[in-house]
């Protein structure tokens, strides 16, 4: 074992990729067919699943389903419309939840472990199950606005976005890197005679990369793909995503290649974003020390 | 510091699920003219609501039983039992949810809400065959990943790729995967089988349908899984490998002996994690089934929504929430239990 | 705040002065078509433009919606007491929302539509709450060259298939060998097509989804002998490979038939020119079959109602006027092929006048057409009616589901307190 040939090495390195390339393509293979198949009319499409040519760019191929689908809706709308809220959303959810985890690891109050312990419980709520209280609050909300205040948050931007500035997820992934920081660097800080919040924005903060990272992609996945809620609260065309926008592409005769240039346009952005990020985005989230 | 965050989840998530918590106790209608009233337990009765009954198979004039075509025993019809039975109070408006054969007589689970309880198991289901997969292949995924060869990260970023697509897309592409005519799937195995291969209704069959619907959830989740096991993987000291390489140890032994108790931790995260978005099940089956074929892919947060949404019985649909919450609140605690006892 | 308020004000009070003396109000409506076919946007567009331009005391605004998301845009909008002026509503749901007080009664004299096809005016409680500017209606559609070939009689409006019939003509054109299927019912498409289709098929058998004599029950309507009669042959279409089943794909309904994979399409006159085009004069628009109690097709289609919260039922109402005149109705059918309410309106169109390629759904909407069960209810009923037939399709036992759905339906009724019947 421990004296190998080259030959054997060789071998053993190019079954090594065979085994990588394979399994790659088990998670690939559908979203080439559904870049491939954007290109194709309908009825091709179709047909050609029955064979190879589903993941081939080859007949009669076109960007006609891509003017097609801007025809059909307000694609770049929609897309404008979720880039915003779900990039707004990650912000600021970001920095009330890295507070509240700052809070939860290094501040000493009264009641923290139980309000924590509660945090936490709300986790396990999925949204879907309390969407139709969740209208009946937000609708009874007040906004100061152009015209003094107003009630009744449907149809706007900050009902898909202030509901979501705080998660437990995020609070507890905080908590969770934060409470394997050394504890000298908060008291150095003290004793110079650091607020807490100078204490949080100037040295916690610049060191917490990984973390900030890693809930970012979870946020932004989340805010992303939402479907339900802004289905429910959005009236008018202007406020949709684009998961509300989908909705557009299935009609009495759906066709199928809109639906998969829709699809492309939206999968792609954040395909892309990801890819250029790849690396910042896995070894931050193998080193958030999300260790249990 | 912790204020806004506080303010927040109180006002958007604890607030309405006390609403919810409420109106599971009265018979509230999303729209109604009719006034709410409270009614105590009984949403969850009528969900809960199980019987049993046992029947001894029918028999001719002289004794005999009465076979039915493919030789088996036959049985009263439940209906006679379960429909204005005075005899049977207790079993009334309940329907076969499990029947089994005991010696001759065959007993029958019955539930006020079969559609209900089949959502229930189907969701504990999911998550039993899902977190021990899942968390599987991930740590396969993550070792083969793990190896220090050239454009490695390449490969981490692929198997990456489907956590990053939304739910609802992956669905939309696995139903031309599954598709019972000339689906992917059956072009593939048609393809490996030289066409031996007879086509299969992935989603259309009660006995394929969840876990079809099972393994499209793993492809889809199973790279940020791995991703958590890679973070595990790496912070198992190299000094400990280089020993075990020095005693000859084989990669099995090596596996068993450094790994695994340095990923113990890990798997924990790993399992609660899945756990969690296992129960919110809820995308795949509103995509791809609508909970059938005969409610084999039925889910408890999808029966909430149909229930609270589509047909307007919000209050039906908060007790699911509800039990549902009790029911993820208890296992985390279990689980919450058993970790501390390790560390 | 106060200061701030009270600038606000009046800021907002002199601009509402300065603003012209007799500016429109505005009337907001909302209609199911985003998305959808734009020939029928444009129209409306077309007729909200040649309305706001007519007077000048309204001014109709509309919002379309994705179809499969309309109705529950409405409720959430309902929930939260957010609807606007106008509403589009399907048919069969109207008595719901009417009923839940989202909608108001029509203020406009019921006179005004007395020719208008029976199927496009909504009732509820005696009063007229919507009226449409199109009725829709289903044939089985087919090709001439393949029903002789095989040897099958065409059936006409005053003969229809017979059970009997129609089910041998299926196994005839199966075991012909050419199709992949003989019939394609479009059970891909799980919203309100199942009761909209199917329904007419159980209540021709006799049945129906709930009891109309008092709309207080289902038992027996749609778990008695003529329901479980449809059932088992509804499940042997499956069983025996009659038709394509639940997990049918939306593709291959869009394209089976004119492929020539399904010799016969249950389908509807919207989708009728593009199968006209492909096979000319061997295309047929046949009626319902007779499975014993006449044959029936589902009526109603979208409709145009005032929502209860509106505060302006008189705008409201004068636009309803304007649009459900007949050169408006000639209008739609002409853009998206519907059946125009009125037979002066289909005068006016190039299908559905005397000789029109499609007027045979003209009279098949007249004769044959039955409106779904007229009750709050049914929005309920109709899930449950499709998870019942869905089921059965997929081999479920059909006495018990049959109960079971009629179980629930009558459950519904109870907690509801009748519905108000």
């Amino acid at each position: 074992m421990s004296s190998r040939t080259p030959e054997t090495r060789a071998t053993s390195l190019f079954m090594r990729y065979a085994i990588l390339v394979l399994v790659a393509l088990i998670f690939v293979f559908p979203l080439v067919f559904m870049l491939v198949s954007s290109l194709k009319p309908s009825l091709q499409l179709l047909s050609d699943t029955s064979s190879i040519r589903a993941f081939l760019p080859v007949g009669n191929i076109s960007l006609d389903n891509y003017t097609a689908s801007f025809a059909r809706a307000p694609v770049a709308l929609f897309i404008f419309n979720s880039i915003f809220i779900t990039s707004v959303t990650v912000v600021l959810n970001l920095v009330i939840c890295s507070m509240a985890g700052f809070s939860f690891a290094f501040l000493d109050w009264k009641g923290k472990d139980v309000m924590l312990s509660v945090v936490i419980a709300t986790l396990i709520v999925p949204l879907e199950t309390i969407a139709i209280p969740l209208l009946l609050v937000v609708n009874n909300l007040p906004w100061v606005g152009l015209h003094g205040i107003e009630w009744g948050w449907l149809n706007s931007y900050r009902v898909q976005i202030v509901p979501f500035l705080s998660d437990a997820l995020t609070v507890f992934l905080f908590v969770q890197y934060f409470r394997d920081l050394p504890r000298d660097l908060i008291e150095a800080a003290r004793i110079d005679g650091a607020s807490w919040f100078q204490i949080y924005a100037k040295v916690i903060m610049p060191i917490s990369g990984p973390v900030i990272a890693t809930a970012a992609i979870l946020r932004f996945l989340a805010m992303y793909n939402q479907y339900l809620w802004p289905l429910m609260v959005t009236q008018s065309e202007q406020y949709r995503p684009v998961m509300v926008g989908l909705q557009y592409f299935f009609q009495l005769n759906t066709d199928w290649g809109q639906v998969m240039a829709y699809l492309s346009m939206i999968t792609v952005p954040v395909l892309a974003f990801y890819l250029a990020l790849q690396r910042a985005f896995i070894t931050s989230i193998a080193s958030t020390g999300i260790k249990g | 510091m912790a204020g806004p965050s506080l303010v927040i989840l109180a006002v958007f998530l604890i607030l309405p699920f006390f609403l919810a918590f409420g109106l599971s106790f009265t018979n509230q209608r999303l729209i109604s003219p009719n006034p709410t009233e409270y009614v105590g337990l009984r949403n969850f009765e009528s969900l809960l609501g199980v019987g049993t009954l046992t029947l001894e198979p029918l028999r001719g004039e002289n004794g005999d039983l009465i076979l039915g075509d493919d030789g088996a025993p036959t049985y009263p019809r439940l209906r006679g039992y379960t429909r204005n039975n005075p005899d049977y109070p207790h079993l009334n408006g309940m329907r076969e949810w499990i029947s089994w054969s005991w010696g001759e007589n065959r007993i029958y689970l019955l539930a006020s809400d079969v559609v209900f309880m089949r959502a229930l198991v189907n969701t504990f289901l999911f998550v039993l065959i899902v977190a021990p997969l899942q968390g599987a292949l991930a740590l396969g995924l993550a070792l083969l990943v793990n190896q220090k060869l050239k454009g490695i990260n390449a490969f981490r970023a692929i198997f990456f790729m489907p956590v990053v697509v939304s739910m609802v897309v992956v669905a939309l592409l696995w139903r031309f995967i599954y598709d019972g005519q000339n689906g992917l799937l059956n072009t593939l195995l048609a393809f490996l089988t030289f066409g031996g291969f007879k086509p299969v209704d992935w989603l259309g069959n009660t006995s394929t349908a969840f876990g079809a619907m099972i393994a499209m959830s793993i492809w889809q989740a199973v790279g940020f899984h791995m991703v958590i096991w890679l973070s595990g993987l790496q912070t198992i000291p190299e000094h400990l490998y280089e020993a075990a390489r020095i005693e000859g140890a084989s990669r099995l032994q090596t596996f068993v002996h450094v790994t695994w108790p340095g990923l113990r931790n890990t798997a924990v995260l790993v399992l609660i994690v899945i756990t969690m978005q296992a129960f919110a099940l809820f995308t795949q089956v509103d995509v791809m089934t609508n909970g059938g074929p005969i409610d084999s892919t039925q889910s408890l947060v999808y029966q909430a929504v149909q229930r609270g949404y589509g047909q307007q019985d919000i209050a039906g649909g908060s007790a699911i929430s509800v039990l549902l919450f009790l029911i993820v609140l208890s296992i985390s605690l279990i689980q919450r239990y058993l970790t501390r006892e390790r560390t | 705040m106060g200061r701030f308020a009270k600038l606000t004000g009046v800021l907002a009070l002199t601009t509402a002065l300065a603003g012209p003396a007799l500016a429109a109000t505005e009337l907001s409506m909302w209609y199911h078509g985003a998305g959808g076919d734009s020939a029928e946007r444009d129209t409306f567009a077309r007729i909200i433009k040649e309305f706001n331009e007519s007077q000048s005391n309204w001014e109709v605004k509309l919002q379309a919606f994705p179809q499969i998301a309309y109705n529950d845009a409405i409720t959430a909008a309902a929930v939260a007491g957010k609807l606007p002026d106008i509403i589009d509503v399907d048919g069969p749901i109207m008595p719901n929302w009417a009923w839940s007080k989202y909608m108001q009664p029509l203020p406009i004299p019921e006179e005004k539509f007395a020719k208008f096809l029976p199927g496009t005016l909504g009732h509820w409680d005696g009063k007229l709450y919507s009226v449409g500017l199109w009725d829709a209606a289903v044939a089985m559609y087919a090709r001439k060259s393949v029903l002789e070939e095989n040897g099958i009689r065409i059936p006409t409006l005053d003969k229809p298939w017979t059970l009997e019939e129609f089910d041998a003509a299926l196994v005839k054109l199966k075991d012909s060998g050419k199709f992949d299927y003989p019939l394609d019912l479009a059970m891909n498409d799980k919203g309100e097509w199942y009761p909209y289709a199917f329904s007419p098929f159980l209540q021709s058998f006799g049945g129906d989804i709930v009891d109309r004599s008092t709309y207080k029950t289902a038992e027996g309507a749609l778990n008695g002998e003529a329901a479980v009669k449809f059932g088992n042959w509804w499940q042997s279409l499956f069983e025996r490979k009659l038709a394509p089943g639940t997990s049918q794909d939306t593709g291959d309904h869009d394209t089976g038939f004119l492929e020539g994979k399904y010799a016969l399409q249950w389908n509807g006159n919207w989708a009728a020119l593009k199968p006209l085009d492909k096979f000319g004069d061997d295309m047929l628009f046949l009626p319902a079959p007779d499975f014993g109690h006449g044959p029936k097709i589902g009526a109603a289609s979208w409709q145009l109602g005032i929502s209860a919260a509106s505060k302006h039922a008189d705008g409201a109402a004068k636009f309803i006027e304007f649009a459900t005149q007949d050169k408006y109705l000639a209008a739609f059918s002409n853009a998206i092929g519907l059946i125009p309410a009125t037979a002066e309106a289909a005068q006016m169109t190039e299908n559905y006048k005397d000789g029109g390629k499609l007027a045979v759904f003209y009279d098949l909407s007249a004769k044959q057409a039955l409106v779904r069960p007229v009750t709050p209810g049914y929005v309920f009923a109709a899930k449950e009616f499709r998870k019942a037939l869905s089921d059965i399709a997929d081999g479920a036992d059909v006495q018990d589901t049959l109960d079971a759905a009629a179980d629930a339906i009558t459950a519904d009724i109870e907690k509801n307190s009748g519905y108000g019947h």
